[in-house]
């Protein structure tokens, strides 16, 4: 059985089943309280929970993460929300110097069990409010980096990252809380690892995650009225990055496009294209393609910001580009 | 409880061994980071190595005042807490040999030091960066009503940082339960503080968050001890933080590294005329507590402790490569 709901839902659904099954899971961060969250995450909590377990905070994203680390270390299950990934980077020490290194740095005597919730996304919001990190935080042993795209996983992630013992970079995206998906009845957790095959193809493998599988969804639907089939893969985890599946399709398909939405120097794609040549060089028909963002600081006039972030009319440009190498290869 | 004077003598109200435990354990930190310069010298321990030598009477003081249950947290100059919370001066030096014996098995090295059966929660090397932690420490106390108090230490450098400020208005916010330990050595690294801090006594600083604040003389250690243990009183009693600056000096460099072009020999040298071991061994005698062969005793017990912590290090095994890439996660990883 299951059900038909929203990722917002699906997260709200994930924090009231682990505050109601661990007294000691809380939620601290801005506006979470009597404003319901800038994204509407946790309205209502507070009136149902109260003022211990969901915890207003000043602007202060440093402390906020740092007091997180210090409560978890302490005993204490915090889920903190950080209301955007452009305003993490002001908890960046505390995220990559603290909560990455304590375990390891001290020889496994202290784990910092902390989620980090927080959210990427644009929409004429400007050059420092229109950012994606993710690659920033994948990038450092110690974290574990998720960035679900489906009600399902954002449900299943955030019940297993509560209840794991490393600290977790939980990465929303502001442009699909309303997107609607299934979720099983009853509990359920999914690993905080593996990416996933969610459409079958042929002719292209095409990787993304977050906002962007929906891009590659769309460009494969489109592709396939052209004859096209591609294989849509959701990589869900970045770190650690699950590059045998990426590989395996790769296999088959002899072609992979990757989207993201941020830019593509030393990004996301470059770590996985870089990878899947590693273990799938012969298996390639063609140079691997990145469809990312134009390096700009976002500008906020809306023509430009469309020209900045990639549209599916874009990623199915790049499967053509890459059929028509293959062929004049072939040639 | 202030004593802005800073010379006042407490009357001796603790008994002959408490006494001379607290004698002992600043010869202790003293030998300790003696034998670990030399050591240092002699290519054994790399890295970074910060002495703790002439602060030893806020560690020994502080720490003597607390409860068991209370947490303690610090900055990388962390060598004298760990010996004052009594552990083993074998693992700490095995540590700064890089040892598998060390305190965390040679992963942190002389500037992370950690016991957490101790609930030493640490020393950590981000200036400030342990602040926001250690009043999330104290955020669990609360929440879980566990009555300890989280004793945070930290130099006049960290003052000047935005996570120290940050750390101050939560901690006041929601009243929890930390006391502030500011160990004034009057340098954050080689900066006087009359270049880093507009405001040059640090316990103004903590009135900005409604804090309330005592100076006090941090080479006294029984000065000490009587503040923190009428600090930790306020903390526990649900009156939320308390911040103490120690007036203390650093009698070496910063660290190994350093020339100390930044401060004249004439300075040091008058610092060292007060130094908290010498001050509390005359009082010690001045008021006919014990005698110089038995401080001698201790110091000669202490010698033979510090050289036998040297051959445990010299003698342990380093890590095993193969633990390498154990323990980046609590939780196993498979995927590639």
């Amino acid at each position: 059985m299951a059900r038909e709901i929203t990722y917002r839902d699906a997260l709200r659904e994930a924090l009231r089943e682990e505050m109601d099954r661990d007294e000691r899971v809380f939620l601290m961060g801005e506006d979470i309280g009597a404003y319901g969250g800038s994204y509407v995450v946790t309205r209502g909590f507070l009136e149902q929970y109260g003022r211990k377990r969901v915890r207003d905070t000043p602007i202060s994203e440093l402390a906020i993460v740092g007091l997180a680390n210090g409560a978890a270390m302490g005993g204490l299950r915090p889920v903190v929300e950080l209301m955007t990934i452009n305003f993490s980077l002001l908890a960046m020490d505390q995220i990559v110097n603290h909560a990455a290194k304590i375990h390891y740095m001290f020889n496994r005597q202290i784990s910092v069990p902390v989620v980090i919730r927080t959210a990427s996304g644009w929409g004429q919001l400007g050059a420092t409010h229109s950012q994606t990190f993710e690659a920033w935080y994948a990038h450092v042993p110690g974290l574990r980096v998720v960035m679900p795209a489906t009600p399902k996983d954002a449900k299943g992630f955030l019940k297993s990252a509560i209840r794991g013992q490393d600290p977790v970079m939980f990465i929303e995206h502001s442009l699909i809380y309303r997107n609607r998906g299934e979720v099983p009845d009853g509990e359920y957790l999914l690993p905080l690892e593996g990416a996933e095959v969610r459409r079958e193809g042929t002719d292209v493998t095409i990787v993304s995650w977050s906002r962007g599988y929906y891009l590659a969804l769309g460009a494969a639907e489109e592709l396939a009225r052209d004859g096209i089939e591609a294989e849509v893969i959701d990589m869900r985890v970045l770190r650690p990055l699950d590059i045998d599946t990426v590989v395996r399709s790769v296999q088959k398909t002899n072609r992979l496009v990757i989207v993201e939405e941020s830019w593509r120097t030393l990004g996301m794609g470059a770590e996985i294209a870089a990878a899947v040549q590693e273990h799938a060089f012969d298996y390639l028909d063609a140079p691997i393609a990145r469809v990312g963002s134009v390096e700009v600081p976002m500008p906020y006039a809306k023509n430009l910001e469309r020209l900045v972030i990639p549209g599916k009319d874009e990623v199915v440009a790049a499967v053509h580009e890459l059929l028509r190498r293959d062929v004049a290869v072939a040639r | 409880m202030t004593t802005p004077d800073g010379r006042q003598t407490q009357g001796l109200t603790l008994g002959k061994d408490e006494l001379l435990h607290l004698y002992r354990q600043m010869v202790q930190i003293r030998r300790f980071e003696e034998r670990a310069a030399e050591q240092y010298a002699h290519g054994k321990i790399g890295g970074f190595l910060h002495l703790y030598i002439g602060e030893e009477a806020v560690a020994v003081g502080a720490i003597s005042a607390k409860e068991p249950q209370d947490h303690v947290i610090t900055h990388y100059r962390d060598h004298g807490y760990a010996v004052a919370l009594g552990i083993d001066p074998r693992l700490l030096m095995a540590e700064l040999f890089g040892r598998a014996t060390g305190i965390v098995g040679g992963r942190g090295g002389s500037m992370h030091f950690a016991d957490a059966e101790r609930k030493f929660w640490g020393g950590y090397a981000i200036v400030a960066g342990h602040l926001p932690i250690a009043v999330g420490l104290a955020l669990a106390s609360q929440y879980l009503e566990q009555n300890y108090v989280v004793l945070c230490f930290f130099g006049d450098g960290a003052t000047n940082n935005g996570a120290f400020h940050e750390a101050l208005n939560f901690a006041s916010l929601w009243k929890l339960p930390v006391l502030f330990i500011c160990e004034n050595n009057q340098y954050g690294m080689g900066t006087h503080v009359e270049y880093a801090s507009a405001v040059p006594e640090m316990a103004r600083k903590a009135a900005a968050y409604d804090i309330p604040a005592a100076r006090v003389d941090g080479q006294d250690v029984l000065v000490m001890r009587d503040a923190v243990k009428q600090a930790l009183d306020h903390c526990r009693a649900g009156h939320g933080p308390f911040f103490l600056e120690a007036l203390t000096y650093r009698f070496r460099g910063h660290s190994m590294a350093d020339p100390e072009a930044y401060r004249s020999k004439e300075e040091v040298e008058q610092r060292r005329r007060e130094d908290p071991i010498i001050r509390f061994r005359d009082k010690l005698l001045a008021e006919g507590v014990t005698t110089a062969e038995e401080l001698d005793q201790i110091d000669t017990e202490v010698d033979q402790q510090m050289d036998e912590a040297v051959r445990f290090a010299d003698e342990s095994p380093v890590p095993d490569p193969a633990t390498l890439t154990e323990g980046v996660y609590a939780e196993p990883v498979a995927a590639r």
